[in-house]
């Protein structure tokens, strides 16, 4: 049998609207409303809270540059998150580097990890490239199970916060929360430069039609390592940060449930969308703290929302905020 | 005791043994997982879920229904056969015109409703459902002791898979099958029923995945989480072995199964990621899988 059908009548999986000329001074706006909320939310929310929604939100941006720009599906992000995660807990605990240096390793060791499985993965495309990555992810699940130093099931706990630069002190919540703004804040100008440069256009080009890109001469392959390798890093560094602010890496972090969560996330707020998955964080975030006396029924009400979005909202939160004020966001 | 590189010929029999019991359990889901997919474009996540059903609808028979082993072998496979379709009535079928990454978000969202209600009336602790009478025992060959139900899970598997063959190969309907997965508009304009076939061809790679959880119900027990990680593994298998090929498929599940049980004896430390790492490496030598065709 074969498995090669007509795909050329599906749409892409995401969508970008075209720009105007008013385009850029409308997202220089929507950058000062969100720097506006990092200073203010702080005093109406729970930090703590607050530093989770940002690195899942970094994490679910990072993904979103992969699908949304690369228009790959990685079903494996976990592991970059992960891997990272317990690389800066391991930093941090065992060697006492301080955090900035703990967060960097772990995310030096995401963009490696990254270039590996991206230059892997890539060699096959749509749907063997999620299974691909997927499996690949799975690996590393199962390296972390029986490595000697993620320590298992009970992976690294107590891992100290530390000093920033070896004087200030990250223990206080409003101090680490200012780092991690900061951190959340640059990773999301960078993706925005990322999608808004040459580069990004020509990811877009590829996105759309793969073949057409090739034939006017892009190395199509080498965009997607690129992009690939982009996202595993910046993943990691949310993966990093997520460690130093909760003091703990574990097995959840790499786990498929994790890459399957970042997904929902990035879908719910809108996957052809920069801010998208911010939103979708901070919602996916939202509903699990409050539906988190219920148990497996969080699993079940994710379950529902994947098959919502996917059946009756595919553009998602932010998506269709777009189109109704007909600008992208 | 007789050893075989300094493995006793009892622990590597064994292990070969269960290799191929879990290479069966491959080959029955890869298979269908290619026949969903060659057809309906869409990666079923949901596999691992409805294998876990088969073995549930199993074991609620014998409890609730008091029907054994026999029975269920018949009826699971019916059951989530008939669940499976109103399924791709209801909702998969709505994607087709879309991007078959859809499907893949739209039937793990599935999996996860379905292991997350099993999970939380069944709990993660996993239920025991016995070997029938019939099978109970074992053969004393030369080299190890054979345990009856274990060989008849490697000999019901081969036949199913070899059935399943004969059906896409040599029937009619296999052969309108094959056509529409080439060409679905052309089949449909000659006048056969197209989307009739993507409902019954779903419902029938589902009833695969039941009866691979039916016969795994007494080797493993009866758990909620069965499917989620076997399927990841089956992903592995498909990626290796290409799905362009229905007898690929089913030699790449038995053999990749063998190999693994062949690493359980050796290095156990790798059994758990050896078949990713096959994987790895089919990517690196042969991109399109060993029996695919690059697209």
């Amino acid at each position: 049998m074969s498995s090669a059908a007509a795909s050329t009548d599906a749409s892409p999986i995401a969508r970008t609207l075209p720009e105007g000329k008013d385009a850029k001074a409308f997202h220089r706006l929507v950058f000062v409303v969100i720097a506006v909320l990092l200073a203010v939310l702080p005093f109406i929310l729970y930090p703590v809270f607050l530093m989770k929604v940002l690195c899942f939100a970094l994490f679910a941006l990072a993904f979103n540059l992969l699908l949304g720009y690369g228009g790959l599906l990685s079903f494996g992000h976990a592991a970059y998150f992960g891997m990272a995660s317990y690389v800066t807990a391991y930093a941090a605990k065992n060697w006492g580097l301080t955090p900035e240096l703990a967060i960097l390793g772990g995310t030096v060791v995401a963009a490696l990890l990254g270039l590996v499985f991206g230059a892997l993965a890539i060699r096959r495309q749509g749907i063997y490239f999620s299974m691909i990555t997927l499996a690949l992810a799975q690996m590393v699940f199962f390296f972390s199970l029986q490595a000697k130093f993620t320590g298992g099931e009970d992976g690294i706990q107590a891992v100290p916060r530390g000093n920033l630069f070896g004087v200030i002190s990250l223990a206080d919540d409003r101090v680490l929360y200012a780092l991690v703004a900061v951190i959340f804040f640059l990773g999301l100008l960078l993706i925005y430069r990322i999608i808004h440069s040459p580069f990004g256009q020509v990811l877009k080009a590829i996105r759309d039609n793969e073949p057409r890109a090739i034939s006017l001469g892009y190395r199509a392959n080498q965009y997607k390592l690129a992009v690939f390798v982009l996202s595993t890093t910046l993943a990691g560094l949310a993966g990093s940060t997520k460690a130093i602010v909760f003091q703990l890496a574990s097995l959840t972090d790499v786990h498929w449930s994790m890459s399957g969560e970042v997904v929902l996330m990035t879908l719910v707020g809108g996957m052809g969308t920069v801010f998208g998955p911010i939103l979708g964080s901070f919602v996916i975030i939202a509903m699990e703290n409050y539906l988190a006396q219920f148990g497996a029924w969080v699993t079940i009400i994710q379950g529902f929302v994947f098959v919502i979005c996917v059946l009756v909202f595919r553009e998602g939160i932010l998506g269709l905020v777009a189109r109704m004020l007909k600008r992208p966001l | 005791m007789p050893t075989i590189l300094g493995v006793p010929m009892q622990a590597l029999f064994g292990q070969l043994l269960l290799g191929l019991i879990n290479g069966s359990f491959y080959a029955i889901l890869s298979l269908g997982l290619a026949i969903i997919f060659g057809l309906l474009n869409i990666i079923n996540f949901t596999h691992g879920a409805q294998y876990m059903m088969g073995a549930f609808v199993a074991w609620m028979l014998l409890n609730y229904a008091g029907l054994g082993y026999w029975w269920a072998l018949i009826l699971a496979p019916i059951v989530v056969g008939i669940f499976g379709v109103i399924l791709e009535r209801l909702l998969i079928s709505r994607l087709y015109k879309l991007d078959h990454l859809y499907g893949l978000l739209l039937t793990f969202g599935l999996a996860l409703i379905i292991q997350g209600l099993f999970r939380n009336e069944y709990g993660v602790s996993g239920l025991p459902y016995a070997i029938p009478s019939e099978l109970s025992g074992g053969q004393r060959l030369p080299f190890m002791f054979l345990p009856n139900y274990r060989g008849w899970v490697v000999v019901a598997s081969l036949v199913v898979c070899i059935a399943t063959w004969l059906v896409i190969e040599k029937t009619k309907l296999g052969a309108y099958l094959r056509a529409a997965t080439e060409n679905p508009t052309l089949v449909q304009a000659f006048g056969v029923n197209v989307p009739l076939l993507l409902t019954l061809t779903y419902g029938f790679g589902v009833a695969l995945a039941a009866f691979a959880g039916v016969l795994a119900a007494p080797v493993y027990s009866v758990n909620p989480n069965m499917g989620a990680d076997i399927i990841i593994v089956v992903f592995a298998v498909v990626v290796i072995g290409g799905m362009g090929s229905i007898l690929g498929s089913i030699i790449t599940g038995f053999t990749l199964g063998l190999i693994e049980g062949l690493t359980k004896v050796f290095y156990p430390e790798a059994s758990s990621t050896v078949i990713f790492v096959i994987m790895v490496l089919v990517l690196l030598v042969k991109p399109a899988g060993l029996f695919g065709r690059t697209a």
